[in-house]
């Protein structure tokens, strides 16, 4: 292994660890807000990536149903509940507007020719459909168990991800796809050629995370989810609505979902079951941090980036099984400086 | 008769009832002909489907123990069962002469792929319980997708195992001389298997250690204050929930003939906890109705969806999905839960007792009790800050035994956070805290359940689906010893008699004694109050902490309460408790402790205190 291996391996690590970063910092928000343990995060990935190849390529764009289902039922949920309490059928304007809006954006992607659009457009294409897929799925899925014991959480979470990798087969087959890079060429840093593609993905995370830091720091909206997070019962005793905020972080993670996908379907080829294993690497992040700290989930997946790359160096078919093993070391240190038991909500 | 008839005149109900059989006893009365003569009757083709389901059922049932019973759960049951499987078909297929010398005989041989294979299944639920366990919930499934990923590439890129191949060429299973070469022998053996394996479930779940398992679910601190070692409990349930998984290995690999990778992945994993889950995790039973109608509906959907999709691919895994989603918003309880609750709805389970059960067994042996007067427990000096602000300052007393001590105080003065660090819940920042003579602080609260410190809780902590007879046994855990081997095989029946007795005979002493079947949670708060007492009491205890036991309380109920206590201060107990109620502590204990603001204001008999300028000053802001 001579140095230019080196540079490139890690510059692939680089990439792929920025995309786990992302993907670990969306599990922990939408954990530490909701309890849920978002396993299908790694479904938006997946949908985001082959919605970009099926504009690429001509074929058909079928994520759109999927969303004017999801919202469909998200009305009829909404009315029976208004029935149960009312004793009344009413239609409440939110999930009429989300239907609509659902409609209207199937009838885009089913008429347009999106082919020619450009890489800019498409990825605004998937984004404007990954992210409602996210508020809908959690107003469908967990909204009604939202108070529910977390292993139940986990559950739901388990089946949903079932689910929509069915739904996924279905839309887009069993082929699997790649997108063109959204640009050419790459930059050379001195004897090191560095990839465009790393290039954008390193940008557009480091912009998205600057992005996240601020709607935190900044933002009403961000101290809000914040605050769900910190105390969801204090929280909600100050008129921050709790499905306001599970909304607000599934949204988010799906928006993280779409642009990791984006981001991704240029470098490696996307199966419609694909992105398990990428959102499982972001977990393995997320438990370096102890479902708990941002800063050291995203270096643990940057590093969990590195591992993976190394080890299709020195020993490619062991990749996954020594990605996964790292996390054996983590629990061992958690489980050490871990006393007492605790009963969980 | 109707039963009906009997729970509306309860005076004619008899004293002494019939030793009843179990509904899981009735299940398998019924179920034992059935399966008799299923493979004579059946075709092949449907006998080879009750043998998967038979397989499937066994590894769903650790999954019920684990999930249903013990609030955890483990996408880990698909790849146990490969690796046993895996070794099975390793063993049956390796010639000897490539496996090291010592180990040559083991070439071939089914039971030493059934021990080899138990034992790596074991092994590695012992790593992965130890590593996440401890943690917080969410870690053992997360760990055991990850390791069940990591086992399916491992065993496809494994070149002695076949790679994706696998191995084939497994020979008929043949035990002691008999060849189980077909599926209708195979079936015997299986369903054999599987019912022994429902039976111990049952067994154990009604046993010391079956109580700590089903503790777990919500009750874990209250448990571990009783000396109940939660980790090991759930350590317990994952590594039997590991066990039948290995023991469904073995037989995979017998029936099936050839492993490959595939059906251990955690897709198959999943597969597992979803039949789980649609049968019921909370009955045992539940393993079973989950894995026949999974593995039905499965082959019904396979054959449907292709025709309505018109395309071909893994599309009952959305159906199962949206049913389970659809189970935890609904029906959470699944199918044997469901039919569960419309059978106790018809007969209403026996309620309140007219006449007291006895007890029968012989009595537990009591720990030596400390001489009246001895110092039990003592604090010196005790200090607790939490940052800036400090919670106990320089708190000193002793509780001698066959002594009531009262500690009170108006909120906010520190009384609770004193009761945690007694109760070793909580450690002081400076001081000592003495037990028996003996430094406690810094111990475990379960280490101190076994030197006879026993306490109750300010917000009750009772397991409410569980009968108040089983919730009090809890507090007995530690004057038992059997294991879960005995358990299961029904070996602990004298100790357990021994356990019941001993909570009994408590829960008579305190004036529950016809509520011994109850469930915990149908009783009123200040009866689950006394039932904490009891539950203490079981412990066999020298030092009872007390965390203001009269709330709640009716009037009556308080007498009864302080006659109980003063009895047992008699026997020489020692006795601490925080109260608020200050007409039920000055006619009771012997002292008081007041305190306000984390410090210690005044301190002596109730009719000095009653008199106290300062404690006056403290309660009703000053003589005028």
């Amino acid at each position: 292994m001579n140095l230019q291996i080196v540079m490139l391996l890690g510059q692939d690590g680089i990439t792929n660890g920025a995309i786990y970063a992302l993907l670990a910092l969306s599990i922990l928000l939408v954990f530490t807000v909701t309890r849920i343990l978002l396993i299908p995060q790694g479904e938006f990935v997946a949908f985001a990536a082959l919605t970009m190849a099926a504009m690429q390529g001509g074929t058909p764009v079928r994520l759109g149903w999927l969303l004017l289902a999801l919202s469909a039922a998200a009305l009829v949920m909404d009315s029976h509940a208004a029935w149960r309490r009312d004793g009344r059928i009413a239609v409440r304007r939110g999930p009429a507007l989300g239907l609509a809006y659902a409609a209207g954006l199937t009838a885009l992607t089913t008429l347009l020719p999106l082919a020619d659009a450009g890489v800019a457009l498409q990825a605004l294409v998937t984004m404007a459909l990954i992210v409602p897929l996210g508020l809908a799925l959690y107003r469908v899925f967990y909204q009604p168990i939202a108070a529910a014991h977390p292993l139940v959480l986990l559950i739901v979470s388990i089946a949903v991800h079932v689910v929509l990798v069915g739904v996924g087969l279905l839309m887009f087959g069993p082929e699997g796809a790649r997108t063109e890079p959204f640009s050419d060429g790459g930059l050379r840093l001195g004897m090191v050629m560095l990839n465009s593609q790393t290039i954008w993905v390193v940008a557009v995370s480091l912009a998205l995370i600057l992005g996240l830091y601020l709607f935190f720091e900044r933002s009403l909206y961000g101290k809000a989810l914040r605050a769900a997070a910190v105390n969801r019962l204090g929280a909600e005793l100050v008129g921050i609505s709790p499905e306001l905020a599970g909304k607000a972080s599934f949204a988010l993670a799906a928006l993280i979902g779409s642009l990791s996908g984006i981001l991704i379907a240029p470098i490696t080829t996307i199966y419609y079951d694909s992105g398990f294993i990428i959102s499982l690497k972001g977990f393995v992040g997320a438990i370096i941090g102890g479902l708990a700290s941002y800063p050291v989930a995203a270096l643990g997946a940057l590093l969990i980036g590195q591992a993976e790359s190394f080890s299709t160096f020195w020993a490619s078919s062991y990749k996954e099984v020594i990605v996964f093993t790292l996390i054996l070391p983590v629990l061992v240190w958690r489980s050490l400086s871990h006393h007492g038991a605790e009963d969980e909500e | 008769m109707k039963p009906g008839v009997l729970s509306k005149t309860p005076a004619a109900r008899p004293t002494v009832s019939m030793p009843r059989l179990s509904p899981s006893g009735w299940i398998l009365l019924a179920l034992l002909p059935v399966l008799a003569v299923a493979p004579l009757v059946l075709p092949t083709y449907q006998v080879t489907l009750a043998n998967n389901i038979g397989i499937f059922a066994l590894a769903t049932l650790g999954l019920v123990l684990l999930t249903g019973v013990a609030g955890m759960t483990s996408f880990g049951q698909a790849a146990f069962i490969g690796v046993s499987a895996y070794a099975t078909a390793y063993l049956a297929t390796v010639s000897a002469a490539d496996l090291p010398g010592p180990l040559a005989w083991m070439a071939g041989s089914p039971l030493a792929g059934l021990a080899v294979g138990l034992v790596l299944t074991l092994a590695i639920a012992t790593v992965l319980g130890a590593v996440t366990l401890r943690l917080s919930g969410h870690y053992l499934p997360l760990g055991t997708i990850a390791w069940g990923l990591s086992l399916f590439y491992l065993f496809g890129n494994l070149e002695f195992l076949g790679g994706h191949t696998g191995l084939s060429g497994i020979p008929a299973l043949n035990l002691f001389g008999i060849a189980l070469d077909n599926a209708e022998t195979l079936f015997y053996l299986i369903w054999a298997i599987l019912l022994l394996a429902v039976v111990a479930t049952l067994n154990l779940l009604d046993s010391r250690v079956g109580r700590a398992i089903r503790a777990l679910r919500g009750g874990q601190r209250m448990s571990e204050s009783m000396g109940v070692d939660s980790f090991r409990a759930k350590m317990t349930a994952f590594l039997v929930a590991a066990l039948y998984a290995g023991l469904a290995g073995w037989l995979y690999a017998y029936t099936q003939r050839f492993v490959s990778p595939a059906p251990f992945s955690l897709q198959a994993g999943i597969d597992f906890l979803f039949m789980a889950l649609i049968g019921g995790v909370g009955q045992v039973w539940g393993a079973v109705i989950g894995a026949a109608s999974v593995t039905f509906a499965k082959q019904w959907l396979q054959d449907l969806l292709p025709h309505l999709l018109g395309r071909t691919g893994n599309f009952e895994a959305i159906v199962f999905g949206l049913l389970i989603v659809l189970l935890m918003q609904r029906l959470p309880g699944g199918i044997a839960g469901w039919i569960a609750k419309a059978f106790e709805r018809r007969r209403r389970p026996t309620g309140v007792a007219d006449s007291l059960e006895l007890p029968t067994a012989e009595p537990l042996p009591r720990r030596p009790m400390p001489q009246k007067g001895e110092v039990v427990l003592e604090a010196k000096g005790v200090t607790r800050r939490f940052g800036g602000l400090v919670a106990n300052r320089d708190i000193s007393f002793t509780v001698r035994a066959g002594e009531i001590l009262a500690v009170i105080g108006p909120n906010g003065a520190g009384k609770s956070t004193l009761f945690n660090q007694l109760s070793c819940v909580d450690h002081p920042t400076s001081g000592e805290i003495l037990f028996r003579g003996e430094r406690i602080d810094g111990r475990t609260a379960r280490a101190m359940a076994g030197a006879g410190l026993s306490r109750s809780f300010q917000h009750v902590k009772l397991l409410p689906t569980m009968s108040v007879l089983e919730n009090v046994a809890i507090g007995a855990h530690l004057r038992g010893s059997k294991g879960v081997a005995a358990a299961a095989l029904r070996l602990d029946r004298t100790e357990e008699a021994r356990l019941l007795d001993e909570a009994r005979r408590q829960l008579v002493r305190v004036g529950l004694g016809q509520y011994l079947h109850v469930e915990a949670g149908s009783l009123a708060l200040g009866q689950q109050r006394i039932l904490e007492i009891a539950r203490a009491l079981c412990a066999d205890p020298c030092l009872l902490l007390l965390d203001e036991p009269a709330a709640g309380l009716r009037f009556l109920e308080k007498q009864a309460l302080a006659e109980l206590l003063v009895k047992l201060r008699s026997e020489g107990m020692a006795i601490l408790l925080v109260e608020h109620d200050m007409d039920f502590v000055m006619g009771l204990v012997d002292r008081v402790y007041v305190m306000e603001f984390g410090e210690r204001i005044a301190e002596g008999p109730p009719e000095t205190i009653q008199t106290n300028p300062a404690v006056l000053e403290a309660y009703l802001g000053g003589v005028e």
